[in-house]
């Protein structure tokens, strides 16, 4: 139905070329649902022995992206069990997600192992190149797919080797409407604005943004050439997301890196310290 | 633009609630669909037409109930629907991140026989 953004009929994807098929071993539905019928002007519950011609009523209740939800808690859960911080990184294409993640993995310099999961419709050439910034790295090529979900992130989760891992990332597709409503089992959402894109973006996608635990504004080095409203754009997103923290930097020059890296050294830290009891 | 796949996910569990209970044929599917869920009712529409030929659920009425935004006020905790997509307080003009409703996604009842 909607080609523009790819999204179609099956959930078939790819994990570093190994199409993955049927349901992950890691997700089932949990407890059954009470149903309640209502007809005849009463209400029961029932054991179905018997026949019924007329109509009745299911009273459901159900999130349709629960299932999704329990596996990206788990998913989360994982993740902190192996002190691994995870960042799920969401914009349009060509934002510069990559771009900021190769910025990252080089700041980090080995200091801490950089996981990268990256989903993509086509193509493993942006884990090629995370892989070639000394990252760990699985594709997820989600064929017609136009975001990520937990179970795509269960399964590139077990190829990486979590021992030297400290902080992973995950590069969701490029797409601001889609990805918005997975959990992916994240601790941080980082929504990236490019100055090419327009001010107006926030308001244009006010799901994604409100969403964001953070909103970075990349590209800085070429804002003057394209005219961009740099007071115009931070008051949409301050407007939009007020519970989000703003960076701008540019992930080619490394310029206001600084600011973005101290924010995710202090997340990185929290991660260290122990938890539960006091 | 993902509400093909919302579709397949709510016909799965009906299905299965469905079978439950023995039900032979689904005559009618209500969701309710919040107005910053990302899915867009009309998408939604068309997708359950598509979806559901040749299911036990196909024919069936659909229904879509919106759900507006609610707030919650940081600040002087009162709850508000805001209006736009700035959500601002009005009684005490504080922007709000503090959603209580509008991001549903549900599958809310079913009419099988």
């Amino acid at each position: 139905m909607c080609q523009e953004c790819g999204c179609g009929k099956a959930a078939e994807y790819a994990v570093d070329g190994v199409p993955q098929k049927g349901g992950s071993r890691l997700v089932r539905l949990d407890a059954p649902i009470p149903i309640t019928h209502t007809h005849d002007g009463h209400e029961h519950t029932h054991e179905h022995d018997h026949e019924h011609p007329h109509t009745h009523a299911l009273d459901l209740q159900v999130g349709v992206l629960d299932k999704n939800a329990r596996l990206a808690e788990r998913n989360r859960g994982y993740f902190h069990g192996k002190d691994v911080l995870a960042v799920n990184v969401l914009s349009s294409p060509g934002s510069g997600k990559t771009a900021l993640i190769e910025r990252m993995i080089a700041e980090l310099d080995g200091k801490r192992g950089v996981g990268v999961i990256v989903g993509d419709l086509e193509t493993d050439n942006d884990a090629q190149r995370l892989r070639r910034a000394g990252a760990q790295a699985v594709q997820v090529t989600t064929g017609t797919v136009c975001h990520l979900d937990a179970e795509m992130v269960a399964r590139a989760a077990e190829k990486l080797d979590f021992a030297d891992v400290g902080l992973l990332l995950i590069e969701n597709v490029g797409n601001l409407v889609c990805p918005a409503a997975y959990d992916l089992g994240e601790d941080l959402r980082a929504v990236l604005l490019s100055v090419t894109e327009g001010e107006d973006k926030p308001l244009k996608y006010p799901t994604i943004f409100k969403s964001a635990h953070v909103v970075i504004v990349n590209k800085i080095d070429i804002a003057e050439a394209v005219g961009f409203q740099r007071e115009l754009a931070l008051d949409n997103i301050r407007r939009v997301a007020p519970q989000a923290a703003i960076f701008e930097l540019s992930a080619r020059t490394g310029e206001g890196i600084d600011a973005w890296w101290e924010y995710l050294e202090r997340c990185l830290r929290s991660m260290d310290e122990p938890h539960g009891a006091p | 633009m993902h509400e093909l796949g919302i579709v397949e996910d709510a016909l799965e569990i009906a299905f299965e609630h469905a079978r439950r209970v023995d039900a032979e044929r689904i005559h009618r599917v209500t969701m309710r669909i919040g107005a910053i869920s990302g899915v867009a009712p009309d998408a939604l529409r068309f997708a359950f037409d598509v979806a559901t030929r040749e299911t036990m659920a196909e024919g069936s009425a659909f229904e879509v109930e919106l759900v507006p935004v609610r707030c919650r006020c940081v600040e002087c905790e009162s709850e508000f629907a805001p209006d736009g997509l700035f959500y601002e307080c009005p009684a005490c003009r504080t922007l709000s991140a503090d959603i209580l409703a509008g991001r549903e996604i549900e599958l809310t009842s079913l009419e099988v026989s």
